[in-house]
């Protein structure tokens, strides 16, 4: 696949845990306002790859990359890069929801404060919180603490935090894992009217889930005799899960893996 | 790996073979009522119908349980989508056997116009022709899925053979005509069990390939 502009795009990419190559060679374009899922076994470097995007790998003593990750036509590693500034462009939803200890106000507007907003912050909660399909669920009790939500409204909370600092890619790494089947639907259909303004990017476990919520999907493996993941397979998900061109991702997708 | 899939699967494909076979013998048996003009044979053939249309039915609830529960992908989803449409097209070819034996009931106390000779041989191929077709499929045998198409031009020969013949021998005489006609719609009906099978073949080759295309036999 070569796309004429995409959002995000891999050169050769290695991911290092120290010595350990964690990734190796991923050369994959992401699509401008579609849904990327990243499928894989356990342990292939899915999460790793998908930290990599917003550099939060580096959180990680000793972590590195070689190769290069460019983001909107810039070296998304290079040298004048505030990592700061990458994560509030890519911003990530986790797979616990994770708000902070305050309330449901203070969830969204804290970042945008943080960052400088300068703009009216009661309307940037109301259109963040609208936007993830949360504020008619929560507009009449915008103080009480975000604790008090249900997991799946918590998880929309950090959605509509996320978004609040304006980001153009938002990265979600199993973000319906931990929640309920119709919970989790709410967030797929999140997902879709979401991607008109933004580019997301998933990692997800649950294969179902890929099919039905995502535009492309990058199907990661161990690379041959090694413990390093990569994409070994990217295609539109509805050739992905029909008519699938690797074997490895054939046995994959229909359960014979392993 | 996923060994009950397996096994349903399996049986879904024993189910499709046993349905296949309780259509070549609705059609051999359809085709021979008419030649002998054997009515009591011809309404059991309409009866054996209810078993074809109930056995469809069955495969196809199978296979919506089976993606109901095991969400096949890929070849699996492929899989299940041509045995939906096989088993629909066994049905159809049924339905041929069925109005063959309508034609022998309707005829009533008419003899036919000529004797068959060569209506029972278009039986007998196409016969053989669903039988590996469906053989070919629960084998994923895309070799023979690829060769079979092209019997279909001997079925189209006889075809063309027997029209050929029912023309000389019908003159202004409505009554010689309607008695062709009976003649040529069962041979009609075998043309197009031969295209039928021929479908099943295209499944064969969308399950194994993920390509779905039109096979064409050499004459068209």
């Amino acid at each position: 696949m070569n796309l004429i502009s995409p959002v995000l795009e891999t050169h050769n990419l290695n991911i290092y845990y120290g010595d350990f190559r964690a990734v190796t060679d991923v050369n994959i374009q992401i699509p401008r306002h579609k849904i990327t899922a990243i499928i894989g076994p356990s342990g292939c470097g899915k999460s790793t790859l998908l930290r990599a995007f917003n550099r939060m790998n580096e959180l990680v003593p000793n972590t590195h990359i070689e190769g290069e990750i460019i983001f909107e036509g810039q070296n998304l590693y290079g040298r004048d890069i505030d990592p700061v500034e990458v994560r509030y462009r890519i911003g990530m939803v986790f797979q616990k929801p994770n708000p902070f200890p305050k309330s449901i106000y203070e969830n969204v507007a804290w970042a945008a404060r943080i960052h400088g907003y300068r703009g009216n912050l009661d309307e940037l909660v109301e259109s963040s919180l609208t936007k993830a399909a949360l504020w008619d669920e929560v507009k009449d009790i915008l103080k009480q603490s975000a604790l008090s939500l249900s997991g799946g409204q918590q998880q929309r909370l950090c959605i509509a935090r996320a978004i609040a600092v304006q980001p153009e890619v938002i990265l979600m790494d199993e973000p319906a894992s931990a929640l309920d089947p119709i919970a989790t639907l709410k967030i797929e259909e999140l997902m879709q009217s979401l991607k008109k303004d933004y580019t997301i990017v998933i990692v997800t476990h649950n294969m179902q889930q890929a099919a039905r919520a995502s535009d492309y999907t990058s199907m990661m493996m161990l690379a041959e005799n090694t413990r390093s993941g990569t994409v070994i397979e990217f295609e539109e998900t509805n050739t992905l899960f029909t008519r699938p061109k690797d074997k490895r991702t054939e046995d994959y997708v229909t359960g014979r893996f392993g | 790996m996923r060994k009950s899939f397996e096994t349903e699967i399996q049986q879904l494909k024993d189910e499709l073979v046993v349905l296949g076979n309780l259509v070549e013998q609705q059609l051999l048996g359809a085709v021979e009522a008419f030649r002998t003009r054997d009515i009591a044979a011809s309404k059991k053939i309409i009866e054996i119908d209810e078993d074809v249309n109930s056995k469809r039915y069955h495969i196809e609830e199978q296979v919506l349980i089976t993606i109901a529960t095991q969400q096949p992908m890929a070849r699996d989803l492929r899989l299940l989508a041509s045995i939906l449409e096989i088993a629909g097209e066994l049905e159809r070819m049924g339905d041929y056997a069925k109005g063959i034996a309508k034609i022998n009931i309707r005829m009533g106390d008419e003899e036919l116009l000529t004797p068959l000779v060569n209506i029972p041989i278009m039986a007998k191929k196409c016969v053989s022709m669903l039988d590996r077709a469906v053989i070919a499929f629960v084998n994923e045998n895309i070799d023979e899925a690829n060769v079979l198409p092209t019997l279909d031009d001997e079925i189209d020969n006889l075809y063309n053979l027997v029209y050929t013949n029912l023309m000389g021998m019908i003159g202004n005489d409505e009554k010689t005509i309607q008695r062709a006609n009976w003649i040529l719609w069962v041979a009609h009906n075998l043309e197009r069990v031969a295209d039928r099978v021929t479908n099943i073949c295209e499944r064969t080759i969308f399950t194994v390939t993920g390509e779905l295309k039109e096979i064409r036999s050499s004459d068209q």
